[in-house]
C-alpha cells in the first residue's frame, strides 16, 4: 500500500494545467480529491509519474444559477454541495445523494468533478448526472467542448474525455418546479459503494406520472439511464403493474459484477427495488 | 473526632478500588494521540523492510532474481529462503507443533504468502524494490475447500511432511491430515443415541475470519553487534514468550535479548502467534548492523498474518420427547489453511473446544476434530475468546435452539430445563472439564424478565399472520443465547506453551511515600490494564489507585507472564497481583503491629490501614506504614516493602451470560434490523463496571460484525476477495446497534477476588445470538438452519429458497 514514485505539480490556472497534461502526456494525471486515485496508487494498479493537483486553480470552484441551468465547477466538494442554498432550492436530489456517498471526512475532501469524471462504476453522482441531462466542460489543448453526460461514459474507467483535456465545470438543467425526486442506494455499511441504486426525477399531473427519469449506479460497466423503464410508468398513477414494468425494463438493461456485495441474481433483483421504491418515494414528493 | 474525618466511606471511595467507575488513565494519552506504537519507534540509521508476496495459492517457485532490485537506490538487500538457510530459518516452529516457512521454500502454499524480504533505507524505496524483484511461478492446482482436503487425489499441499504418518498430535490419516482429537466416551455416546426418543443433525458452520486490530502487527529489531544484543519492539501480546522463542530459534542468550511491547492497538489474538515478519527484520538487523522496521498493511494483516474461526461442525443432539437432553456428538472439520500455526497451549490441537457441551447437563458426550491443510493463510488465531471456545458456543447454541424448533418447544424453555443446576457446581462435565461456578436459571430469567420475552414472542406471533396475510415484507426474529465461556489458562495441569507452565505474575515495590509501581507478566492492548490492576491493589493494600503505577511489556522490567488473550488476564495475572498485594499487606501488619507496639494478631485491616482490634483510635495508615518500611522495621527484618508472586491457577474460570437479539429482516432486500440487544454477564466480581461495560460493546460489536458479514473469503482459485475493510465488513458507529447491558454476580469460589474475565464473553454469546435471530425469524417458513454470515445477500438467498419472494 504505498505508492510509486511520481513528480507532483500545482498549476495556478486551467491553461497551466492542459498544458503540462498535454506535455506530460499519458504519465501524468489531474488530481482532485484523489479518493479514487491515490488508493489505486497505494495498491500500483494506477502509476502515474506525474500528479497535475487542480486545487489552487481558481474558479474551478463554487455552484451558481445561470438561467435556467445550474453551474457546478469541477473542484466543488461534496460538502460544499451540500452547504448550497441553489442546489438545495432547484436541485435537492443531489443533496440527497450527496449525503450517501461515504462519510463527513470523505465529503470534505472529495470532488463533484472527480466523482464524474473519471468513470468508476460505483460513484452515485455519474447516474444522478445521466438523469439530470447534466453537461460536462471540457477544456484541453484544442479548446473547449461540452459532453452530454449520457455521451461521456463509455466502461469502467473509460470515458470520452481525450488525452490533455480536464473535466472543468458541470451544466445542469433545473428541473421543474413541483418534480418530485429521489435517490434510493443500498449499500452493506457507511463508505461503501452502492450493491444497487436508482435514482429518479419526475413530474407528475392529476396523479399520473408526466415525465420520469431514471438512472442506475454500479449496475453495470457505466451509469445507466434507464429509458425503458421511464417510459414504462409515464401516465401511469404507478400502480403495482406499472412499478413492476419499469423494475423489469430496468433489470433488462443491469450487468452487474458478482463480487461481496452478492452475486448478479441478487444485485439484479435489489437494483429493481431500487427502482420501485425511487419512484414512490419520488411521486409522494412531486407537487 | 472532628468533621474533618473522612467517613469510611469517603475513605473506600478515595482509593477508587473494585467496583468504581475508574476512569481509564490510559486514555489520558490515547486520546491526546500521544501513545506510543511501535510505529513511533524511529531509531537512528533505521532500515524498512517489506515483503514479496506470492500472487498464487498454490505454486512451485521456479526461481527468484533480486538483481533489477538491487539496483533500486536505497535498495540494500533482498532476504530469501535461501539467505534464511545460511542462519537455520528458513522454517520456524509453529505454537501448534508444525513448522511454517518464513519464506517460500521452494513453493507457495496461500496467496500473499512471503515470498522475499526488501530492505531499504525507507519504506518507499523498499516498495519499489518489491516491485522490481522477479519471481518464476509454476502454478500448481489448489486446494480451497477443506471437505475436499482429505480426497484421494487431493493435491499434495505440504511435501516437508512426505512419509510422516503421525505429528505432533498423534497419527495422521492423510497427506492433509494434521491430527485427529478426540474427547468423550464414544461408546456410551453411541448408545444414547440409539435409544434417544428425538435426535438431530446439522452441519454448522462457523465461517473463516480475522480478528483485524486496527494497528496491523509490526516490529523494529535492533542488533547491537558489539553486546550481541537484540531488542525488539513489537505488536505483541506475549512478550515474555516472543522472547523466549527468539531465544531457541536464533540461538541468542536469553539475557541478551529484550522484547518490549510498548502502546499496542488491539490485539483480538491476532498478535500472540509469530510471524515472518519478525524473524526477517531480526535476521535483516543482525546481517546489516542496524535497526529494521517491519509494518504490515491492511491487506497483508487480513490475508497473511493469521485467521480466526473457519471450523465445520456436524451436531447431533439426542433428547428426550420432553425436551431433556440425552447426548451430544461432534465432529469437526478444522481447515487450518497451509501451516498448523493455531496459537492453542500446546497440548490443545482444538483449543477448549470441549466446553461445547455448553450450560447444560449432557450425562454423556463425544467430540472429534479433524484438522486439515488447505491453500489459505495459516493461523487459527482464539479471536477475542478464549481458544476455540466461541466456535463451542455457536455450535451448542445453535444446535439447542434447532431441537427446540423439532420438539416445538420454545428455546429459551428448553435452555431452562437442561441447565446445569446451582447445586451441581463444581460441575464435571462430560467432555472433562470441572465448572467452578454458576446459576443459569437466574440470569435467564432475569434476561427474559427484562426483555418482556413473552411479549416479544406475541409480537412476533402477530408479525408472522401479517407476513402471511401479505400486511408486511418483513419478518422477526429473536435470538437467545446461554453461553458458559472457560477462560483463564491455565492451570500447569493443563496448560503450557512450549513447555511453559501456563502461570502469570506480578512484582509490586511500594515506594516511602505511599505510592507505588506493580509490574505485571500481562500485556494490555486496550484492555485498561493499567486503571483495573490499580484498582486491585488499592482496595487489597488501602493505597489509592492512582498513586499506583501500572506497567507491562518489557521484559527486562516485568516479571515473566505470559500474556493477554484468552480472556486469562484478570483470571491469572489479576489473580497474581491479588496474592502479591496480600504479601505486601502481611509484611505491612508486621510493621504496623511493631509501631503500635501491639502483637499483629490484634490487628484488623480497616479499608486504608490497621487498627488495633478495640481501640479505634490507634491506627496506622498504609502510607504511613510505607514510610516505616524505610526507617523503622522491627528487628530482624530486612527494610523495604516488595512483593512478587507468581500465581498458578487451580482451575480454570467459567463466566456466563444470557443474551437476547430481536431483529427484523426485510424479505425482499436481505436488509435486517437489529431492534434490541440484550446482554446479561456474569463475570463473577467486577473490578471496574466502566470497563466491563466497554468490553461488552466491543465484544458485541465484534460479534455483530461476525455473524452478520464479516468473513474472509476465497475463489475457487484461492484468491482472497475480501482483502480489506471495502469487503471485509468492520461495522461504523452507524451501523452498530444500540446495546444494553446488564449482569449477576457468581464469584469465582477459587479466584482470590472472586473475578472470571470478561473482555471476550460479548464476541463468544453475541455471535449466536445473532444467528440465532436470523435463524429464528425464518424458522416459521420452514428453515432449520442458515449458515453464517447472515449479511443482506445470504438473507434474500435464504428467503428465496424457502419461495416467499414475488416471482
Amino acid at each position: 500500500m504505498i505508492p510509486g514514485p511520481f513528480s507532483y505539480h500545482r498549476p495556478t490556472t486551467v491553461a497551466d494545467a492542459v498544458k503540462l497534461l498535454s506535455t506530460l502526456g499519458d504519465d501524468a494525471r489531474p488530481l482532485a480529491g484523489g479518493h479514487s486515485l491515490v488508493p489505486m496508487m497505494k495498491l500500483r494498479l494506477a502509476t502515474p509519474e506525474h500528479l497535475i493537483d487542480l486545487h489552487d486553480i481558481a474558479g474551478l470552484k463554487g455552484v451558481t444559477r445561470d438561467g435556467n441551468n445550474v453551474l457546478i465547477g469541477a473542484m466543488t466538494t461534496q460538502h460544499e454541495l451540500l452547504a448550497s442554498e441553489v442546489i438545495a432550492k432547484s436541485i435537492p436530489v443531489l443533496h440527497e445523494a450527496a449525503l450517501l456517498i461515504a462519510d463527513p471526512q470523505v465529503r470534505y475532501r472529495g470532488t463533484v468533478g472527480g466523482n464524474v469524471a473519471n468513470g468508476d462504476p460505483g460513484n452515485d453522482m455519474p447516474a444522478l448526472m445521466l438523469t439530470l441531462g447534466a453537461a460536462y466542460r471540457l477544456e484541453g489543448p484544442n479548446g473547449v467542448r461540452k459532453v452530454a453526460a449520457a455521451d461521456y461514459y463509455q466502461g469502467a474507467y473509460f470515458t470520452a474525455i481525450e488525452a490533455g483535456e480536464i473535466l472543468t465545470s458541470i451544466s445542469i438543467p433545473v428541473p421543474a418546479a413541483g418534480h418530485g425526486h429521489a435517490y434510493e442506494k443500498l449499500k452493506r455499511k457507511v463508505g461503501d459503494y452502492a450493491t444497487a441504486a436508482a435514482a429518479v426525477v419526475l413530474t407528475m399531473s392529476g396523479g399520473k406520472v408526466e415525465t420520469c427519469a431514471i438512472g442506475l449506479t454500479n449496475l453495470s460497466e457505466t451509469p445507466l439511464l434507464a429509458d425503458a423503464a421511464a417510459k414504462a410508468v409515464i401516465g401511469t398513477s404507478l400502480d403495482a403493474a406499472s412499478l413492476k414494468k419499469a423494475a423489469a425494463a430496468a433489470q433488462a438493461i443491469m450487468a452487474p459484477a458478482a463480487d461481496a456485495r452478492g452475486p448478479v441474481e441478487y444485485r439484479k433483483h435489489v437494483g429493481g427495488i431500487m427502482v420501485m421504491r425511487a419512484l414512490q418515494r419520488a411521486a409522494a414528493k412531486a407537487a | 473526632m472532628n468533621d474533618m474525618t473522612p467517613t469510611r466511606e469517603e475513605r473506600s471511595a478515595a482509593l477508587e478500588g473494585m467496583g468504581c467507575k475508574r476512569k481509564r488513565v490510559e486514555d489520558i494519552r490515547f486520546t491526546q494521540g500521544k501513545g506510543n506504537y511501535v510505529d513511533d519507534v524511529k531509531l537512528p540509521g533505521m532500515l524498512h523492510g517489506d515483503f514479496v508476496r506470492s500472487p498464487h495459492a498454490h505454486a512451485r517457485v521456479k526461481s527468484i532474481d533480486d538483481s533489477e532490485a538491487l539496483k533500486v537506490p536505497g535498495v540494500l538487500a533482498v532476504i530469501t529462503a535461501e539467505t534464511l538457510k545460511t542462519v537455520n530459518l528458513a522454517w520456524m516452529p509453529t505454537l501448534a507443533g508444525d513448522v511454517q516457512m518464513v519464506l517460500a521454500d521452494g513453493k507457495v502454499l496461500f496467496q500473499n504468502q512471503e515470498v522475499a524480504f526488501v530492505v531499504a533505507t525507507d519504506r518507499y524505496a523498499a516498495d519499489d524494490g518489491i516491485n522490481k524483484v522477479k519471481v518464476e511461478y509454476e502454478a500448481l492446482a489448489p486446494l480451497i475447500d477443506p471437505f475436499k482436503s482429505m480426497d484421494a487425489d487431493a493435491p499434495v499441499l505440504r511435501e516437508d511432511l512426505a512419509g510422516k504418518t503421525s505429528g505432533a498430535h498423534g497419527p495422521r490419516k492423510h497427506h492433509n491430515h494434521i491430527f485427529e482429537w478426540t474427547v468423550g466416551d464414544k461408546d456410551l455416546t453411541n448408545a444414547a443415541f440409539s435409544k434417544a426418543e428425538v435426535t438431530i443433525k446439522e452441519m454448522i458452520s462457523y465461517h473463516r475470519t480475522h480478528p483485524s486490530p486496527l494497528e496491523t502487527c509490526q516490529c523494529v529489531c535492533s542488533f547491537d553487534k558489539i553486546k550481541g544484543e537484540l531488542t525488539i519492539w513489537g505488536t505483541f501480546q506475549a512478550p515474555h514468550v516472543i522472547r523466549t522463542v527468539v531465544s531457541l530459534i536464533a540461538k541468542l542468550p536469553e539475557q541478551k535479548i529484550h522484547v518490549i511491547s510498548p502502546d499496542i492497538g488491539g490485539g483480538f489474538g491476532n498478535k500472540v502467534g509469530a510471524y515472518p515478519g519478525y524473524i526477517c527484520a531480526a535476521v535483516a538487523s543482525i546481517v546489516t548492523g542496524k535497526p529494521v522496521k517491519w509494518v504490515e498493511d491492511r491487506i497483508e494483516n487480513l490475508t497473511a498474518t493469521s485467521f480466526a474461526r473457519d471450523y465445520h461442525m456436524t451436531t447431533e443432539i439426542a433428547a428426550t420427547k420432553d425436551g431433556k437432553v440425552t447426548g451430544l456428538r461432534v465432529h469437526v472439520l478444522a481447515d487450518h489453511g497451509a501451516f498448523d500455526a493455531c496459537a492453542d497451549p500446546s497440548k490443545w490441537p482444538a483449543g477448549f473446544f470441549n466446553i461445547v457441551t455448553g450450560s447444560y447437563d449432557f450425562p454423556v458426550a463425544h467430540l472429534a476434530v479433524d484438522g486439515v491443510y488447505t491453500n489459505k493463510a495459516p493461523g487459527g488465531v482464539a479471536y477475542r475468546c478464549s481458544f476455540r471456545v466461541t466456535e463451542a458456543a455457536y455450535c451448542i447454541e445453535r444446535a439447542m435452539d434447532i431441537l427446540a424448533q423439532k420438539l416445538g418447544m420454545d428455546p429459551a424453555e428448553l435452555r431452562l430445563k437442561n441447565f446445569i443446576k446451582p447445586e451441581q457446581f463444581p460441575y464435571h462435565s462430560a467432555l472433562g472439564w470441572e465448572y467452578d461456578s454458576g446459576n443459569y436459571g437466574t440470569a435467564m430469567r432475569k434476561a427474559m424478565e427484562k426483555v418482556k420475552y413473552a411479549e416479544l414472542r406475541k409480537e412476533q406471533a402477530a408479525m408472522r399472520a401479517a407476513f402471511k396475510r401479505g400486511e408486511t415484507r418483513e419478518i422477526m426474529g429473536i435470538g437467545v443465547s446461554f453461553f458458559t465461556e472457560i477462560v483463564g489458562a491455565g492451570p500447569s495441569k493443563n496448560c503450557d506453551i512450549l513447555g511453559i507452565a501456563m502461570f502469570d505474575s506480578c512484582e509490586i515495590r511500594m515506594h516511602p511515600t505511599g505510592a507505588g509501581i506493580a509490574r505485571v507478566g500481562s500485556k494490555s492492548q486496550g484492555q485498561g490494564h493499567e486503571t483495573t490492576w490499580a484498582q486491585i491493589i488499592a482496595t487489597e493494600i488501602g493505597i489509592p489507585a492512582d498513586n499506583i503505577m501500572v506497567e507491562e511489556g518489557n521484559t527486562d522490567t516485568a516479571p515473566y507472564g505470559l500474556g493477554t488473550y484468552g480472556s486469562r488476564s484478570t483470571p491469572v495475572a489479576g489473580a497474581a497481583i491479588a496474592m502479591a498485594a496480600r504479601k505486601i499487606k502481611a509484611k505491612a501488619q508486621m510493621i504496623a503491629a511493631y509501631k503500635l507496639e501491639v502483637h499483629e494478631d490484634d490487628l484488623e485491616f480497616d479499608i486504608d490501614g490497621f487498627r488495633v482490634k478495640g481501640l479505634p483510635e490507634k491506627f496506622m495508615s498504609m502510607k504511613d506504614i510505607c514510610w516505616a518500611a524505610y526507617n523503622s522495621v522491627p528487628p530482624g527484618m530486612e527494610p523495604g516493602l516488595e512483593a512478587v508472586s507468581y500465581y498458578d491457577p487451580p482451575n480454570m474460570t467459567y463466566p456466563f451470560g444470557a443474551y437476547i437479539c430481536v431483529m427484523t429482516i426485510d424479505v425482499d432486500t436481505g436488509v435486517y434490523k437489529v431492534k434490541r440487544f440484550y446482554a446479561l454477564d456474569d463475570c463473577g466480581t467486577r473490578i471496574n463496571p466502566m470497563i466491563i461495560e466497554g468490553q461488552v460493546h466491543g465484544g458485541l460489536t465484534e460479534a455483530f460484525a461476525i455473524a452478520m458479514g464479516q468473513e474472509i473469503r476465497y475463489d475457487a482459485e484461492g484468491n482472497v476477495v475480501t482483502g480489506s475493510f471495502m469487503d471485509f465488513f468492520m461495522p461504523t458507529a452507524v451501523e452498530t446497534p444500540h446495546w444494553e447491558t446488564d449482569f449477576t454476580v457468581t464469584p469465582s469460589p477459587h479466584h482470590p477476588i472472586g473475578a472470571k474475565g470478561v473482555g471476550e464473553s460479548p464476541n463468544v454469546g453475541g455471535v449466536p445470538a445473532f444467528s440465532n435471530a436470523v435463524n429464528d425469524a425464518f424458522s416459521f417458513l420452514g428453515s432449520t438452519h442458515i449458515q453464517m454470515p447472515h449479511d443482506y445477500w445470504r438473507n434474500w438467498a435464504a428467503a428465496k429458497n424457502l419461495g416467499v419472494l414475488a416471482a
